[in-house]
């Protein structure tokens, strides 16, 4: 199955550092585990996890440390900050009441034809 | 030969391409290429071969133009080029920053002391005004030479030509206020600025794209000593203001130290600056002829039937002869630097065809210029001064002509840009060629009057 992309890009800051609160990580990392995560279904176009990057980094929910990979490649590593603790449980917060209000409007049962006509 | 030429050759050309992305900054690349490296070797531990993993990668990092444009939103700032002036960390060129900061500020402070000296010895006022570019030029040519590592030989011919023309200008025994001295300092500073060249160009002087790159250096300096000038002029004025107010004399100090050691001083300070922001900003000089083009072609439009109606070509006022000169200089100029900064390969457009209205415009007045002076020669005999004038107007005549011929054929599609872009600058040696022969053999020839 396939995820929206709107959908996509509206859980991508919260899954990031969602990822990162597991440990410090690397781009390519991170969006292995995105898959992993979602089992395939939350396909991103890589390239745009950087600019995403960059931004939490600018908003100080991320820092970042070039490293060397095993290769020997230059390699930046993030990891989340305090704010981006706190910024994480507030979204968390946002998606909790967004998940329930859907689980709720999904999970009642249909309401009788009768009610639509009295509303008429 | 790695087992991996080929793919490490594609890394190599999807990497140069990603550098040209201004919103994408080298380290940013280093960071995609990673990811790209590792995506790569996570497809070929699947089984797929080199070429097949490139391409998954390449699929998957996403199309460039949209990912460079997150790239923009993210980083605004990049789009403004920053001019970092001491970069950090090695350059890979051995020489540090800093090093070439000290060579920059030694030249400058020397630069000035050399005219502040001239101010003080060669008290005469034309003798200084011959010597005043050779107190400055040789200078500016010591930091290229230091800059291009020139090689013993061509830093020897500049050295031998620098001393000839102090020689010639300051041992020839020109009458005083006579017009072949005037005429020698006039030309002698073309002669010390291609000698600037010929060290700007690391003695490949016979390559037209150094000297593309010249002439390219020439617009961007004058508009940053300019400003330089522009920004000194206000500090000064503030000062001066400043010592007014609380009534002491500010003249002196100005005069006697500051302007002689701060002008020429800026010159190397921008010549600097225009060498360290080459690869950083945009050039400025090709974006102002974008926008003078047109209007001096309006102005041209507009002084032509004016200097035809004028009538009694004999009596035309000598100032005027020397205004229409500037204006054909300018007009050269604009052409100039419009091909310097055109990209050679696209199609002719508008703007070309409005560059060949300029030009011909430029050679109806030159032609106007030069009956002018053809009347005034027959009229009242030779001198020095008519001669240099008639001589600069055939050059610019055959510059402007030729320029025409070609880029016509090249609007009609009969010739490449090329053609038209070696024109302008294989001929700038022959202005130099005309200053020396004005410099160094029209005073014997006129009795130094």
């Amino acid at each position: 199955m396939r995820i929206d992309k709107d959908l996509v890009a509206a859980s991508a800051t919260p899954l990031v550092l969602g990822i990162l609160t597991e440990g410090d990580l690397y781009g390519y990392a991170i969006l292995k585990r995105v898959g992993e995560l979602s089992g395939g279904g939350m396909q991103w176009t890589d390239g745009m996890l950087y600019p995403l990057l960059h931004r939490l980094e600018r908003l100080g929910y991320v820092s970042s440390l070039w490293g060397t990979s095993d290769a020997g490649r230059r390699r930046k590593h993030y990891a989340i900050t305090p704010a981006g603790r706190e910024a994480l449980a507030d979204r968390q917060e946002q998606w909790a009441v967004v998940a329930d209000a859907l689980r709720q409007v999904w999970q009642s049962p249909p309401r009788p034809a009768a009610a639509v006509e009295g509303w008429a | 030969m790695t087992p991996h030429a080929e793919l490490e050759a594609q890394i190599d050309r999807w990497r140069g391409y990603v550098q040209r992305r201004q919103a994408i900054s080298p380290a940013d690349v280093e960071e995609l290429e990673d990811h790209l490296r590792e995506q790569i070797a996570d497809r070929q531990a699947t089984g797929l071969d080199d070429e097949e993993a490139f391409l998954v990668a390449i699929k998957r990092l996403g199309n460039l133009d949209a990912v460079s444009h997150e790239f923009a939103r993210e980083h605004s700032e990049r789009l403004w080029k920053q001019l970092v002036l001491v970069p950090e960390g090695p350059d890979g060129a051995g020489t540090s920053p800093w090093r070439e900061l000290a060579v920059v500020l030694t030249l400058a402070v020397g630069a000035g002391l050399a005219v502040k000296a001239g101010l003080a010895w060669i008290g005469d006022g034309d003798a200084l005004m011959r010597s005043l570019g050779l107190l400055v030029f040789p200078f500016l040519a010591a930091y290229f030479a230091w800059k291009r590592r020139l090689t013993g030989a061509v830093a020897a011919t500049l050295c031998i030509a620098f001393v000839v023309l102090a020689v010639v200008l300051n041992v020839y025994p020109f009458a005083k206020d006579g017009a072949t001295q005037m005429l020698a300092a006039l030309h002698a500073p073309v002669i010390l600025w291609l000698l600037v060249g010929v060290a700007y160009v690391g003695g490949r002087w016979r390559s037209d794209k150094r000297r593309m790159d010249f002439v390219r250096f020439t617009g961007e300096l004058a508009i940053y000593y300019t400003l330089l000038a522009l920004g000194g002029a206000v500090l000064i004025a503030l000062t001066s203001a400043t010592f007014q107010a609380i009534g002491a004399d500010f003249e002196p100090v100005l005069e006697g130290w500051i302007l002689p050691l701060a002008m020429p001083g800026a010159l190397l300070v921008a010549t600097w600056l225009v060498e360290a922001k080459q690869q950083v900003v945009e050039n400025i000089a090709p974006v102002l002829t974008r926008v003078f083009t047109p209007l001096t072609v309006v102005m041209l439009l507009v002084l032509l039937p004016v200097l035809a109606t004028a009538g009694g070509l004999v009596d035309v006022d000598r100032n005027l002869l020397i205004l229409m000169d500037a204006i054909l200089v300018l007009v050269l100029c604009l052409l100039l630097y419009s091909i310097s900064a055109r990209d050679s390969v696209t199609v002719p457009g508008l703007f070309d065809a409005l560059q060949l209205v300029l030009v011909v415009a430029a050679l109806a007045l030159d032609a106007v210029m030069l009956t002018a002076m053809v009347t005034r020669i027959a009229e009242f005999g030779y001198s020095p001064n008519k001669v240099a004038a008639l001589g600069l107007n055939i050059l610019l005549l055959v510059h402007l002509l030729r320029a025409a011929w070609l880029a016509f054929g090249f609007l009609r599609g009969r010739r490449p840009f090329a053609a038209v872009e070696r024109w302008q600058t294989g001929y700038l040696p022959v202005y130099g060629a005309w200053a020396a022969l004005v410099v160094l053999a029209f005073p014997p020839i006129f009795g130094f009057a």
